[in-house]
């Protein structure tokens, strides 16, 4: 078991056609992902490594019976991409893209929503659950298959955390990238519960930092929903404020969502926080 | 992207929310002559700085006669707020005013929606009522699929008043604030305080609006308005490169692949007792045009002391990152210590082909750090 994707998972590359979206299409087949096709909006009919093109989701769905969706498309033409997936009936939808507009993502995220699908990201590395599935941009031969479910903001920073897990024997059962917006779809609270739930999981790495409230909110969940160890680590502790690091969403507001009030909250959880990526797997064992 | 108070009222104006009457001035004399313009008893000076807090600063000041204004207007412009000079002043029409209100639309993050928020506690500072009494605070998630419809906008109005003509007022002020902030791709709108004169008249007598940096693409006329501070210059010039650059105020450069991962690195530099130069997550690849862009920036700082790479490989491969780096310094020549820190696929070809350069390489981000925080102590 895991979570969100395995080797049932069937897969196609919105945007396939361009630099990034070929690039990636490539690297999960070989990865053994089930890649099942892309679309390209002018240019079905033709193919990109062996896989099917389409004119749209609706006709991909139909002859490849996809579940899944990964999207690589510019980012004003992005949060179009993510309802044309939903109404297609692509039940998790991945963006990979960064620099959507914030308000074209909450439109995309309700109409998501009320289509019964789930969206992760945007500006996310995707996922990977490892030996079945990677649905992303992640490097796969980092990732070890084993019982540490890991959930991120970032991404090499979730590169780095992997790293030093697998070189200590402790393999992940799924690592989600969650993105670096203000908004995106699936949060901590949501994989902290499918983690919660899943067998395959037996303790959890959450890597949160500056900007909003979602690690303090996670700290509470988990204080009264997550009986599995859990380890965070929090980036940002030098961060000024007012400024944006990198990332949209990592900011701190008139004072809030600095890393000092997020360690404390998941501390008074009882969650163990790492001083730095390497200290991750020593605090897990 | 903020903007200014004069600026947020002309948005406020052409979207039908009443603003009193008011004139934007540059020195003492055009304050005069607007005071004068107005023949009001009052008017009210105040500092246009893209900060807060312009009151506690002493940069918003009432003035009821010419001395008072020639006074104020000569004290508050040139003065600095949270680092901002003074360069101009808006000379406002003093509104007598009997009650205070607070409305804003925001981003929220955890309902993934817009957030209206109002409080009957209006001109005070929101932050420190939403700390200490936030149950005086309502705040309403705005579906997006249906946005601000009249019952909605009546039944939040009925709130604060009971009086239909006022009611009628404070929803067409809501639906009008929420139209701007979904046309102009806001991520904030605020009146702080909207007040009700003793007619019975809603006014908004200040107004904050910050703008989504990612739609700004659709919004020239929001672009134009950009007042970059020299770092916002920066890091503005940075942005148009790849990169996303912040400066601090420490020795020890830093370039990294990734925000997570930069962030992560000025933590542990200062975790190892050193003081990180800037954040620079110079993005996914990291060929040598962008490396020597990327120490070129670095070493603009003179501050910088030694460089700190730090690069989580994955898809790329080290060897080609190392070759990469090896072009870009015959390039640049410069004499300042770097500590490289290469991982990822090929990790070993890379560091063997960094050997018998200048180049320091560590394994571990923890060994790059220690090395490039003893290297900085070293030339101090």
């Amino acid at each position: 078991m895991s979570i969100l994707i395995n080797k049932n998972t069937r897969l196609i590359v919105q945007g396939i056609t361009g630099r990034d979206g070929r690039f990636h299409a490539e690297k999960m087949k070989a990865y053994g992902t089930q890649v099942v096709g892309g679309t390209s909006p002018g240019k079905g009919g033709t193919s990109i490594h062996e896989l099917p093109v389409f004119n749209t989701v609706y006709e991909a769905v139909e002859q490849t019976a996809a579940n899944t969706s990964i999207i690589f498309v510019p980012a004003r033409f992005a949060a179009d991409s993510i309802m044309e997936a939903a109404d297609a009936g692509i039940q998790l939808i991945i963006c990979i893209t960064e620099g959507i507009p914030t308000l074209d993502v909450i439109k995309a995220h309700h109409f998501v929503r009320e289509h019964g699908a789930t969206l992760i990201g945007p500006n996310c590395p995707g996922l990977v659950t490892p030996d079945e599935s990677l649905v992303g941009i992640l490097p796969g031969h980092i990732f070890k298959k084993g019982h540490v479910g890991v959930l991120s903001r970032s991404g090499t920073l979730t590169y780095e955390v992997v790293y030093h897990l697998s070189a200590a024997g402790m393999g992940q059962s799924t690592a989600v990238g969650m993105g670096g917006d203000p908004v995106v779809g699936l949060y901590f609270r949501d994989l902290l519960e499918r983690f919660e739930n899943d067998p395959e999981t037996h303790s959890i790495v959450m890597i949160g930092e500056i900007g909003g409230n979602a690690e303090e909110l996670a700290a509470e969940y988990i204080r009264n929903h997550v009986t599995k160890p859990v380890v965070a680590f929090i980036a940002g502790q030098s961060a000024p404020p007012g400024k944006q690091m990198g990332h949209a969403g990592a900011i701190i507001s008139s004072g809030s969502g600095t890393a000092a009030e997020k360690i404390a909250a998941l501390e008074a959880a009882g969650v163990r926080v790492a001083k730095e990526p390497g200290e991750i797997p020593q605090l897990l064992s | 992207m903020k903007i200014h108070e004069y600026q947020a009222k002309k948005f406020f104006s052409s979207y039908g929310i009443p603003v009193e009457r008011h004139k934007l001035c540059a020195n003492t004399e055009e304050a005069v002559a607007a005071w004068k313009e107005f023949q009001p008893k009052k008017i009210v000076v105040k500092a246009q700085v893209l900060a807060g807090g312009r009151g506690k600063a002493g940069g918003i000041k009432l003035a009821q006669n010419e001395t008072e204004v020639r006074t104020n207007a000569t004290s508050i412009l040139g003065m600095k707020i949270k680092g901002y000079v003074v360069k101009k002043i808006l000379i406002s029409e003093a509104v007598d005013i009997e009650s205070e209100y607070y409305i804003s639309f925001i981003i929220d993050r955890n309902t993934k929606s817009v957030l209206l928020m109002m409080s009957s506690d209006g001109g005070m500072d929101i932050e420190t009522v939403a700390k200490n009494t936030p149950n005086r605070i309502y705040k309403f998630s705005i579906d997006p699929l249906i946005g601000l419809p009249d019952y909605l906008a009546r039944k939040y109005a009925f709130l604060f008043f009971n009086e239909i003509s006022q009611v009628n007022q404070l929803a067409a002020i809501l639906q009008n604030l929420y139209r701007l902030f979904l046309e102009k791709d806001a991520s904030l709108t605020e009146i702080n305080p909207l007040i009700r004169t003793h007619a019975g008249q809603l006014i908004a007598i200040d107004a904050k609006m910050a703008f989504d940096d990612n739609a700004l693409f659709r919004h020239p006329d929001v672009i134009t308005l950009f007042e970059p501070t020299p770092e916002e210059k920066t890091e503005t010039e940075a942005k148009e490169k790849g990169f996303s650059y912040v400066h601090l105020d420490g020795n020890i450069g830093c370039m990294v692949n990734g925000a997570g991962l930069a962030m992560a690195t000025m933590d542990m530099i200062k975790l190892y007792g050193g003081q990180p130069a800037n954040f620079l997550d110079i993005g996914g690849s990291s060929n040598p045009q962008k490396v020597i862009n990327a120490m070129k920036l670095l070493l603009s700082d003179k501050q910088v002391k030694v460089v700190l790479i730090n690069i989580f490989g994955g898809i790329t491969r080290c060897d080609d990152v190392a070759s990469g780096l090896i072009v870009a310094f015959d390039e640049l020549k410069t004499m300042v210590p770097i500590v490289v820190r290469l991982t990822g696929t090929n990790e070993k070809e890379g560091r063997e082909l960094l050997k018998g350069t200048r180049l320091l390489s560590a394994e571990t981000m923890s060994e790059a750090t220690h090395l490039a925080v003893k290297s900085s102590g070293q030339i101090l």
